[in-house]
């Protein structure tokens, strides 16, 4: 038996508003998209804010979607399922993703996202230009502007974590966070 | 073809391009998961109206929310619409943003720094 109280409990002692596993397709993002709109217009949160969290959100599912689309060789329970939460604790929302990457991708990642937390705001936006002026299109239209992006906008470190499950495939844990500072 | 429309949806923006005014309007929200395909038939309207541009092109953008991958079709546009302006054109880009929205501002002066089109930014109060 599912111990369901416990996963509840999980969630509610990390004010989880929201939260999905399983395949990340187009209209779920459409649907989660407007469930956290509608959600943050009962809450009353004020506009620079939900804008902020609108924006992350849309990216950091948005880069799930097609990183999903590079697991096609994942078989069983490695396929293109993956875990999507978004909290508010103080004030500050809390977006976690976590989804399947080969091993031999880990490092080029982890480069990249080393990267650009290595950058301060000014530097951030220096290289949003450099990239978006010469980056390669990449045929999902992304080409790696996402988390430099979401690293501007919130103005926090991105915190992730490999986990490595055996030779072939790791467990990626993104968490972001969007407050009102920045 | 004289007009070029198209309605928008949750994910796309409205677009209305009059050729024969020169006047190009993008509005509303553009963050489709594939973008490329989405601008593909503004980017050619822009080719074919840079044979018979106006004297001059106006163009609005009054964008809520777009995401990276249409960041890289929007330089595209305004690409083109910079070689129209190198053509003749005179062109000027209105970019609008919301009074609160310094991330829209920010991201209108990206576009101004590498795109060499006179831009106007313009405050909307909410």
């Amino acid at each position: 038996m599912v111990d369901v109280f416990d996963i509840y409990n999980k969630m509610e002692r990390n004010n989880i508003l929201l939260s999905f596993k399983g395949e990340i397709t187009s209209d779920l993002l459409t649907s989660i998209l407007q469930i956290m709109e509608n959600k943050m217009e009962n809450m009353q949160e004020e506009p620079k804010m939900k804008k902020k969290v609108y924006n992350v959100l849309v990216e950091c599912l948005q880069n799930l979607y097609h990183h999903l689309d590079d697991s096609s060789n994942f078989t069983g329970d490695t396929n293109r399922s993956a875990i999507f939460m978004i909290g508010k604790i103080d004030g500050k929302y809390s977006i976690f993703t976590g989804n399947y990457i080969l091993n031999e991708n880990i490092n080029g990642l982890k480069a990249r996202l080393d990267e650009v937390n290595s950058l301060s705001k000014e530097e951030l936006k220096e290289y949003y230009k450099k990239v978006l002026n010469n980056g390669e299109m990449s045929l999902k239209g992304g080409g790696g502007l996402g988390m430099i992006d979401i690293a501007r906008k919130t103005g926090e470190k991105l915190e992730y974590d490999f986990l490595e499950i055996d030779n072939k495939v790791s467990f990626f844990t993104l968490n972001i966070k969007v407050s009102q500072q920045n | 073809m004289d007009k070029y429309a198209i309605e928008g949806t949750p994910k796309t923006p409205s677009i209305s391009f009059d050729l024969n005014g020169g006047v190009l309007e993008i509005k509303g929200r553009s963050i489709p998961e594939n973008s490329i395909e989405f601008y593909k038939p503004l980017v050619d309207a822009l080719d074919k109206y840079s044979s018979a541009a106006k004297s001059a092109t106006t163009v609005n953008v009054q964008l809520e929310y777009f995401n990276t991958s249409s960041s890289k079709c929007i330089l595209d546009v305004f690409k083109k619409l910079e070689g129209i302006n190198k053509g003749g054109s005179a062109v000027t880009i209105h970019w609008h943003y919301e009074e609160d929205d310094e991330d829209m501002l920010e991201a209108g002066e990206d576009y101004q720094a590498i795109i060499n089109v006179p831009f106007k930014m313009v405050m909307v109060a909410e």
